[in-house]
């Protein structure tokens, strides 16, 4: 055996382990992806895994036993009972008419069957396969996928059937579960989206620029008590965000600042503080002192030395800073249940709201990966910075 | 103090200038970080609506700590402790769990091609929400008693034969790791991130000699890898730490209505925005700070530390 067989089989355990562990990552992300994919029934039926496994058919067996000796495969050989009529099939309501029906004796006098009658189960997935074979309901030829399950998130739809199916868009349709739907719906998923981005851009820029101020000064200016303040400021990062939000949330609703963005937007700039200041402290004070020398020598000031070097060259810091706010922001409940509740939904707002009403795993899957779309796009598009955010400070909670 | 974070001596500044540039900073911190530390210490001492002193609360017969009368609700009740216990569970399921397989996963990954894709699918659920993490898991623990499953989970279970188990309610120990289970997929990339960094910096030529005299991969690892990165393990180990005593999102939105899985973080939510019991809610808060307050003594000594490395 050649010397690189050899290794390839030493270090095949590793390349194994490596994978299984990618898998078992993965998969539960696939789960939720291919299920917001797949019909209301089939997800209700069926595990995801089993997306493109043949369609089990209901209700073919017992009607092979049953029904196909007189009626044919296709329910059209007895001309007077033609089971492919879909108006005779929307007769049987329910599964009880069918059993009457099959209890009754024909019009020459025989027994409607010869043998023993379906118990109530079988009755009920004859009924399913008969809807399906007089096209009362759609047939096996359904879509394996669909985007019903994100239209429906999207407008705030959680009824029986879907959106698209119900006509909603219409204005005329018996669902009721169409009343207060649309793309501006308070229970729509468009709606939260953009509530999200209208608190996290904000809540984003606001600490950023703050802490930078902040953060020259503790870098490149003279006061006293400036190492002492820092360490405080270090010190700070471990306040748990629990803690802060009793009170704040008392004087909130003092001045009437819940429910409003303003509030929401202060609160997570005064929580993100302490980490950005760390932050940009650390970048801005590993810039070359000569630089900041030979600027005052052109006659600069610290104001043109701030947004003319400092600022420039932390793009790196205040790009990963951004990512990193932002995606806190994106992803928090907490904050937004307490401080904005369900005037202003968010996302994770608005999630945790269909968990609660358990809406069907259709939905909420589609719904969580619409809230999870734009974090994903952040994280693939600059997972460079995302990183090197992480390793700069990794004290933060 | 060092060199390089020294102000040039060169440069004019007024002499409230510094002010200037720390005080929207300054102004903000203080109130939303430092007024509420403040403010939650005085409302543990109240009772619930804050009108008057904790002590009034007393029942005349039963146990009772005066000004301190919520810190023995905390301290004593029966739920609290459960949150207590289950808080625990969580630290020591988790940070050792997701400390170990992000090491193990960052020594693993250094060694293969496809590092980068590998890394990205560990660190994703770090990106997504707890929120989103809630569902994606609620769906693999789902539980029907006969049929077929649509949870992953039971779905493999009936497969091998046996009885499906409702993962989510079955207390006091599976629904509880059920939850620890999630947190771990979520936060095994942070700390692999981490580690991974710190094992790139260990010198090469340090593994070349030690594989030259003859050590295996095992003892490499053992002697070499890990005494160099110990120091950032402390780091991963105690920011994991605090992230799990502050764990709430995954509790609030898989555990609802689960009384026995609740966690220190959930139980102060539930005492403040359902039963109103400010006073109650802040005790637990203080709570919560002084476990963390040793592991921010630990942050500004290692601050300190590198400051005089520099």
């Amino acid at each position: 055996m050649s010397d690189r067989i050899k290794a390839l089989f030493r270090r095949l355990p590793m390349h194994v382990v490596v994978i299984l562990l990618c898998i078992l990552w993965i998969t539960p992300t696939v789960g939720l992806l291919v299920t917001s994919f797949r019909p209301r029934q089939e997800v209700v039926d069926s595990g995801w895994w089993q997306a493109l496994a043949p369609r089990e058919t209901v209700g073919q067996g017992e009607y092979e036993r049953y029904c196909a000796s007189c009626h044919g495969a296709d329910g059209t050989a007895v001309s007077a009972a033609n089971l492919a009529d879909p108006e005779r099939i929307a007769q049987f309501r329910m599964s009880v008419a069918l059993t009457a029906r099959l209890r009754q004796n024909l019009p020459d006098g025989r027994p409607h069957l010869a043998e023993e009658l379906p118990d109530a189960q079988q009755t009920a997935d004859l009924l399913a396969y008969l809807r399906q074979l007089s096209g009362l309901e759609g047939t096996a030829d359904q879509p394996r996928f669909t985007l019903n399950n994100y239209v429906d998130a999207v407008v705030g739809y959680s009824g029986q059937a879907s959106y698209v199916e119900s006509g909603c868009a219409a204005g005329n349709s018996t669902d009721d579960a169409c009343l207060g739907t649309g793309i501006a719906s308070e229970r729509g998923m468009a709606r939260a989206l953009l509530n999200s981005l209208l608190v996290s851009l904000p809540a984003t820029l606001l600490p950023i620029v703050i802490a930078s101020f902040a953060a020259y000064a503790f870098s490149w200016l003279h006061f006293r008590g400036r190492q002492w303040l820092f360490v405080v400021l270090v010190a700070l990062q471990i306040v748990p965000l629990q803690m802060t939000l009793i009170p704040i949330y008392r004087v909130y609703a003092q001045v009437g600042l819940t429910g409003s963005l303003v509030g929401i937007w202060l609160f997570h700039t005064g929580f993100g503080l302490p980490y950005a200041i760390y932050l940009m402290r650390n970048f801005i004070g590993a810039i070359p002192r000569d630089i900041f020398e030979s600027a005052y020598l052109d006659g600069a000031s610290h104001w043109t030395a701030f947004i003319k070097i400092a600022l420039p060259l932390s793009v790196p810091a205040l790009a990963s800073l951004a990512i990193f706010q932002f995606l806190w922001v994106w992803n928090d409940l907490l904050v937004a249940l307490v401080f904005l509740g369900g005037q202003t939904p968010v996302l994770t707002w608005q999630i945790s709201n269909l968990v609660g009403r358990f809406s069907g795993y259709h939905l909420l899957t589609a719904a969580a990966f619409v809230s999870m779309l734009l974090p994903m796009l952040v994280f693939f598009g600059l997972q460079r910075f995302f990183v090197r955010g992480m390793l700069a400070g990794s004290v933060k909670g | 103090m060092a060199a390089k974070a020294e102000v040039p001596a060169i440069m004019k500044q007024a002499r409230y200038a510094p002010w200037l540039y720390l005080a929207p900073a300054l102004l903000i911190m203080l109130f939303f970080v430092v007024y509420p530390m403040v403010n939650t210490i005085y409302l543990s001492l109240m009772d619930q609506d804050a009108v008057q002193s904790a002590a009034a609360t007393c029942v005349a017969g039963q146990p009772c700590w005066g000004i301190l009368e919520n810190y023995r609700h905390a301290l004593t009740d029966e739920t609290m402790l459960l949150s207590f216990r289950n808080n625990l569970l969580w630290i020591i399921l988790m940070v050792p769990g997701t400390t170990l397989l992000g090491l193990v996963i960052a020594v693993l990954v250094d060694r293969v091609r496809y590092e980068a894709l590998a890394k990205a699918i560990i660190f994703l659920p770090m990106a997504i929400s707890f929120v989103g993490a809630g569902i994606i898991w609620v769906y693999i623990y789902d539980f029907k008693t006969a049929g077929s499953q649509i949870g992953l989970l039971n779905a493999i279970v009936t497969a091998l034969g046996l009885a499906p188990v409702p993962w989510l309610t079955t207390g006091p120990w599976v629904n509880n790791i059920a939850l620890i289970v999630v947190g771990i997929w979520m936060w095994t990339g942070f700390c692999m991130t981490i580690l991974s960094a710190s094992i790139k910096s260990v010198p090469k030529e340090l593994l070349e000699a030690a594989r030259v005299d003859g050590a295996n991969e095992w003892t490499i690892f053992w002697r070499i890898i890990v005494p160099i990165i110990s120091p950032t393990i402390i780091v991963v180990l105690t920011t994991m730490t605090v992230n799990v005593l502050k764990i709430f999102d995954i509790v609030y939105v898989m555990g609802k209505g689960q009384p026995g899985t609740q966690v220190i973080a959930t139980r102060m939510y539930v005492e403040q925005f359902s039963r109103f019991n400010s006073g109650l809610s802040s005790a637990i808060a203080v709570i919560l700070i002084l476990a963390v307050l040793p592991i921010g003594y630990i942050n500004i000594r290692r601050f300190r530390e590198q400051e005089a490395m520099r």
